[in-house]
């Protein structure tokens, strides 16, 4: 029965979002309305607006397409051979999949911490100037390695090793870096695949403590198997399902609003079995 | 409790513990430890060679070796004394050109073959190519640069071996820098490109870096190898008896001496001097063979991996 077609969710858009604030606070609108690895249809009629200053979780049974999703926004998904999107993501009102736009320009407004922890094999220091160096930064490189380390709530950890391996901090210490890597740069979003899924309890403790510090200066989007988590740290929650109706797996949003509003009153029948943990 | 520890006593009473023992009646046991024996004597026979081989220089070589026969040039026939000098320079000479040609042009061919075109024709043909080189016979290498250099330049010369040796460098570090590119986690190059770098910044930036310690233990032994070729140097460096300077100047297109040939020639000749060289530089060339070879093994192990 759950995998009977689900009534069209479009209402669900930008303006139909309970609690919308004014378009200017947006900034990335998405509109996917299907997206494609070859002939594989991952995604279809999603469409969400993130807002400014707030962290918007994506929820969802596995394989619904929400990193999918994810990687539609800063153009990760254009290395994947066959991927091709129809419909529209606008970053600050303008297309970023438009013909003269760089996707190397756009990944560096909207930044990216996967799920693997996933730190260059070299110094944490130049793990952290990474970023900088490529951007050709003119200032104090070693100043911005210290915010961005602080900003990361590992700066206390690492201040006495800044010149060892990456490679050898613990695997919370690992992701925590790879924040203070993409938040160096100071991008406008930050993109989280899963950021605590390979980390145990007290350091997605630690993660999620930072994300909503990160929030009053960076737009966060995550994505999260994790409904506990969801419910902590997101003020808007997505929640997508997968519809194999059409023969194929074909994720598609649900359900868009505040998280409580998701959480304690859904308005789908999917939302709410999921939520209540019926299936997973 | 006291009672389930009963019942578990009395379980393995019922358990004929004999079996517990080893014994080499048991033809089970018994094939195993005769196979860990043909084990054990086999990987002892695979060692005579290399150290009867090791022994004999360091007691012959070892000999005649002094700092007159680092540092001086071959003897006349019949004369006392005299070294291998201009050879040793000769051998890193060429060694270090056929370093400069291949390895930039082969570490580069491997990154188009493991980074930036895996999929493509051209990395099909390349790697093909390749892996055909590495079994070239290195005379053919000699002969190839005999007629590509030798005879379009006019003379045997030093360039001519290091193009020699480079040829019979390049596919061993071709390849051995492709594999080290493919192991450069995938996740690593994911976040390079989620932080906004490009192809080339993710290059020669996250992908190189962290495959040096690979590329350079492939550069290592194929440095190794090519220090230890005669054929390809007989046909385009020959051999000389005296220093690549020359009155102060250094000239590079001439026949250059090598210990490889200085090997070759001498330990056929007829004077025990000589004979006596050929020993001490067959012990300077392993020495210096192994030394490439354990510099390889040492820059693999890089500090940033744990």
């Amino acid at each position: 029965m759950l995998d009977s077609y689900a009534p069209a969710v479009s209402t669900h858009t930008v303006d139909g979002t309970p609690g919308a604030t004014p378009a200017s606070s947006v900034v990335i609108d998405c509109r996917i309305n299907n997206m494609y690895y070859g002939n594989f249809r991952a995604l279809r009629d999603t469409h969400l607006a993130i807002e400014r200053g707030s962290i918007t979780a994506f929820i969802g049974p596995s394989g619904c397409g929400k990193s999918s999703a994810l990687r539609c926004l800063n153009r990760m998904n254009d290395l994947v051979r066959g991927f091709r999107l129809e419909g529209q993501v606008t970053f600050l009102g303008r297309d970023i999949y438009g013909a003269k736009v760089d996707p190397v320009a756009v990944r560096r407004y909207v930044g990216m911490v996967f799920q693997q922890p996933n730190p260059f094999a070299t110094s944490i220091y130049n793990n952290v100037a990474f970023g900088l160096r490529l951007n050709r930064f003119r200032g104090s490189i070693a100043e911005r390695v210290e915010k961005a380390l602080r900003g990361a709530a590992l700066w206390d950890e690492v201040k006495d090793k800044l010149h060892t391996s990456g490679l050898a901090l613990s695997g919370g210490q690992q992701q925590r870096l790879c924040i203070a890597r993409a938040i160096a740069t100071e991008p406008d979003v930050l993109l989280m695949d899963e950021p605590c899924s390979a980390l145990d309890p007290i350091a997605t403790r630690r993660i999620e403590e930072l994300m909503v510090e990160l929030r009053a200066r960076y737009t966060i989007a995550i994505v999260t198997h994790n409904l506990q988590q969801a419910k902590r740290v997101a003020d808007r929650t997505a929640f997508m399902y997968v519809d194999t109706s059409a023969g194929g797996r074909t994720g598609y949003l649900v359900e868009f609003g505040q998280t409580q509003q998701v959480f304690d009153d859904p308005r789908h029948a999917h939302t709410q079995a999921y939520i209540r943990g019926e299936f997973s | 409790m006291t009672t389930k520890v009963v019942e578990m006593s009395a379980v393995a009473e019922g358990v004929d513990l004999r079996h517990l023992e080893m014994s080499l009646r048991s033809p089970r046991t018994f094939i195993s430890a005769a196979l860990s024996a043909v084990a054990i004597g086999a990987s002892i026979l695979a060692c005579i060679p290399l150290l009867s081989v090791l022994t004999m220089l360091a007691y012959r070589g070892g000999a005649r070796l002094s700092w007159e026969a680092l540092t001086s040039t071959p003897p006349a026939a019949l004369a006392a004394g005299g070294g291998f000098g201009n050879a040793l320079v000769g051998t890193l000479t060429m060694v270090a050109i056929a370093t400069l040609l291949s390895v930039p042009c082969g570490v580069m061919a491997a990154a188009y073959l493991a980074f930036v075109g895996p999929e493509s024709p051209t990395s099909a043909v390349v790697r093909f190519t390749a892996k055909v080189l590495t079994g070239l016979p290195s005379v053919l290498a000699g002969v190839f640069a005999y007629a590509a250099v030798v005879l379009t330049t006019g003379g045997f010369s030093a360039p001519a071996g290091g193009v020699a040796l480079a040829v019979l460098m390049l596919p061993t570090v071709l390849l051995t820098a492709e594999e080290a590119i493919k192991m450069v986690p995938a996740r690593m190059k994911e976040a390079a490109v989620g932080m906004g770098a490009t192809q080339a910044q993710v290059l020669f930036r996250v992908v190189l870096p962290t495959a040096m310690p690979g590329i350079l233990t492939g550069v290592m032994l194929a440095v190794a190898r090519a220090a230890g070729e005669t054929a390809p140097l007989i046909f385009t460096a020959l051999f000389s008896n005296y220093w690549l300077f020359d009155l102060g100047r250094l000239n590079l297109m001439k026949p250059t001496a090598s210990l490889a040939v200085l090997i070759y020639n001498f330990s056929a000749a007829p004077f025990a001097n000589q004979v006596s060289l050929a020993w001490a530089a067959s012990l300077v060339l392993v020495v210096m063979v192994l030394g490439f070879n354990i510099a390889g093994q040492f820059l693999s192990r890089n500090r940033h991996h744990r």
